[in-house]
């Protein structure tokens, strides 16, 4: 049964663990990277996906799975096209970080670790992102957001929250 | 006093990074020239040893120090690595010092590592970055490759008999992986749980060989040290601590940002002159030294100098160099509370202390809080700090740091925990922002 049940890797997936595989003396040693593989083509990693990762690393999806846990930046759950990562850590807490979150909330539509209906974002916390003198900050996909305010949220999520949004 | 800044000499006000080739033009890689044909890794391993560069992730260790425990006199084979790490998973909140090194001078970094490999002759060297910041990863990406095609990286580096290979890893998260043992096995593809010292990396780290992990900032320093001398070097500190050090302020002040100063410089001058005081309407209560996991220092302590061992002495750490300044608008237990529920969720879970001891510290501040403080949690919060902050209680150093703001806390806010309790909840935020 399990044959069916596994998804296969792509070509291309392949390719970029096994150039990974070249500097680790063990398989597994490749297992945070062919996570990321696989994530940066499919967004998350489903136990499907964990499953044909593990068998190419010979290991067991168990021991993957507490390797794919362990670390905020392995989703194993869907996420939109664009992760928010806002950051709540002490600076961007004290410039204000909770009340951005729930305008944030009241815009989009979602809650922490909620994603949109129209599947563009997933709010998430972060630690501190490492721009405390420009707090409070975010990231949104690749781009670092400075400064926020009520004021530039509006900007940075034009119309959201019901759909067709930017 | 000098007023030589070699950290950001190359620092553009745009923070434009120079390429290969502006790099080249104001002196870069005439370290690595030098040290090539000249200096044997014993004496450039000398020259650190004597310069007194100690670590800038926070814990202060003497470079040169940490450095001589490698091996260096095994039999060459192909399976005997030796690995030089560049941590560069900075997380430690309130510190934003190494995002400036990399995105503003991403060769600096490379030349300093190459030398520092060499030193220890390491044939494989990583950058272990957090996967946030992706600026600075596609710069070093890049100054890797112009450092092959020049002949910087790669075998038989410049004619010499000397070979590196460089790589960078982005991290998939979590702070843990900053502590130096815990990086090397999420290196491994494993969980980053902190490993039990000794073995100490120096001497089986990656895969059991011998492996150096060194902060962005330390290793930033290097190729000037090698370059002009320990010498030089002991006489840019205004103390007994040797260099200069990436100051940083954070929290309501004029002008928060990150500057490089002499190290010693005083906290009031960095606070003042660079950050420019606290924000109209706004008075500081405290702050914390060097990033989350240090003790307030408050009033009294801002003539002190800004260097590792005084700042250790007044009952704090200098950690990693950037203030967090509590202000008199913010509530202190809040501050801690967020702070400590930061390292509950970033605990690792291995030790007991840590996996149970910091979620019940957090839930404790929540309760004070909330409004549902009881008058006996004070002794339960002052427990928690001797059993949670005793180093020997537990597997690292994430709970005895966690407990650094809240044992201080207690010791220099004490009358707002207990306030709390009195009056039933927190009396700043009338909003409810906590």
């Amino acid at each position: 049964m399990s044959a069916q049940l596994i998804a296969a890797l792509s070509d291309a997936e392949i390719a970029a663990i096994d150039a990974e595989l070249a500097h680790v003396p063990v398989r597994a040693g490749a297992a945070i990277d062919a996570l990321k593989i696989v994530q940066a083509h499919r967004g998350w990693i489903s136990d499907e996906s964990l499953k044909a990762i593990a068998r190419h690393l010979h290991m067991s999806a168990a021991e993957l799975d507490g390797i794919a846990t362990f670390y905020t930046l392995i989703f194993r759950k869907p996420v939109g096209e664009k992760v928010i990562l806002l950051c709540n850590s002490v600076t961007c807490w004290m410039k204000g970080c909770n009340a951005l979150q729930q305008k944030i909330t009241e815009q989009l539509g979602i809650g922490m670790g909620e994603t949109t209906p129209d599947n563009k974002y997933t709010l998430l916390p972060m630690t501190c992102l490492g721009a405390c003198d420009k707090a409070p900050v975010m990231m949104v996909g690749d781009d670092l957001h400075e400064e926020l305010s009520e004021q530039s949220l509006l900007e940075i999520f034009p119309r959201a929250g019901s759909g067709g949004s930017q | 006093m000098s007023l030589d800044k070699p950290l950001t000499r190359n620092v553009r006000p745009d923070k434009s990074p120079p390429d290969m080739a502006a790099y080249e033009a104001n002196g870069g890689y005439q370290g690595l020239r030098a040290a090539m044909g000249k200096l044997s890794p014993a004496d450039c391993l000398q020259i650190i040893k004597d310069s007194n560069l100690r670590g800038r992730g926070g814990a202060g260790f003497p470079t040169g120090m940490k450095w001589s425990f490698v091996p260096m006199d095994e039999a060459p084979g192909p399976d005997a690595h030796k690995y030089l790490i560049c941590n560069a998973d900075e997380m430690e909140p309130g510190t934003f010092k190494d995002r400036l090194l990399m995105e503003c001078d991403p060769h600096q970094l490379i030349e300093g590592m190459i030398l520092s490999a060499y030193t220890i002759q390491a044939d494989v060297a990583y950058i272990f970055i957090r996967a946030e910041y992706l600026v600075a990863t596609d710069l070093l990406r890049r100054a890797i490759a112009d450092c092959h095609a020049k002949g910087y990286l790669g075998k038989n580096i410049l004619g010499s008999d000397y070979s590196l290979e460089m790589h960078i890893h982005l991290s998939a998260g979590r702070y843990i992986c900053g502590e130096e043992t815990a990086l090397i096995s999420a290196l491994e593809g494993k969980r980053a749980i902190p490993r039990a010292k000794p073995p100490f990396p120096q001497v089986s780290g990656l895969w059991g060989r011998p492996t150096i992990v060194n902060n962005v900032e330390t290793l930033c320093n290097i190729h000037h040290i090698i370059e002009r001398g320990a010498d030089w070097f002991a006489d840019l500190g205004l103390t007994s601590d040797a260099g200069t050090k990436m100051y940083g302020v954070s929290g309501r002040v004029k002008n928060p940002g990150c500057w490089e100063l002499p190290i010693g410089t005083p906290v009031r001058e960095i606070l003042e002159d660079y950050a420019g005081g606290m924000e109209d309407g706004y008075a500081m209560r405290g702050f914390l030294p060097g990033g989350g996991s240090t003790d307030f220092l408050v009033e009294e302590h801002l003539d002190l100098a800004m260097d590792y061992d005084t700042i250790g002495k007044a009952g704090s750490r200098m950690g990693t160099g950037t203030m967090i300044i509590l202000d008199d608008k913010t509530c202190p237990v809040g501050f801690v509370k967020n702070l400590v529920e930061f390292f509950a969720q970033e605990s690792c879970g291995f030790c007991t202390p840590c996996r149970d001891g910091l979620p019940w510290s957090a839930q404790v501040l929540d309760d004070l809080e909330r409004g549902r403080g009881r008058p006996e949690d004070m002794d339960t919060l002052a427990r928690q700090v001797s059993f949670i902050g005793d180093m020997g209680n537990t597997h690292c150093a994430l709970a005895p740091g966690a407990m650094e703001p809240l044992a201080s806390g207690l010791k220099y806010f004490r009358e707002d925990f207990e306030r709390h309790i009195k009056e039933g909840g927190c009396y700043f935020h009338a909003g409810g922002a906590h």
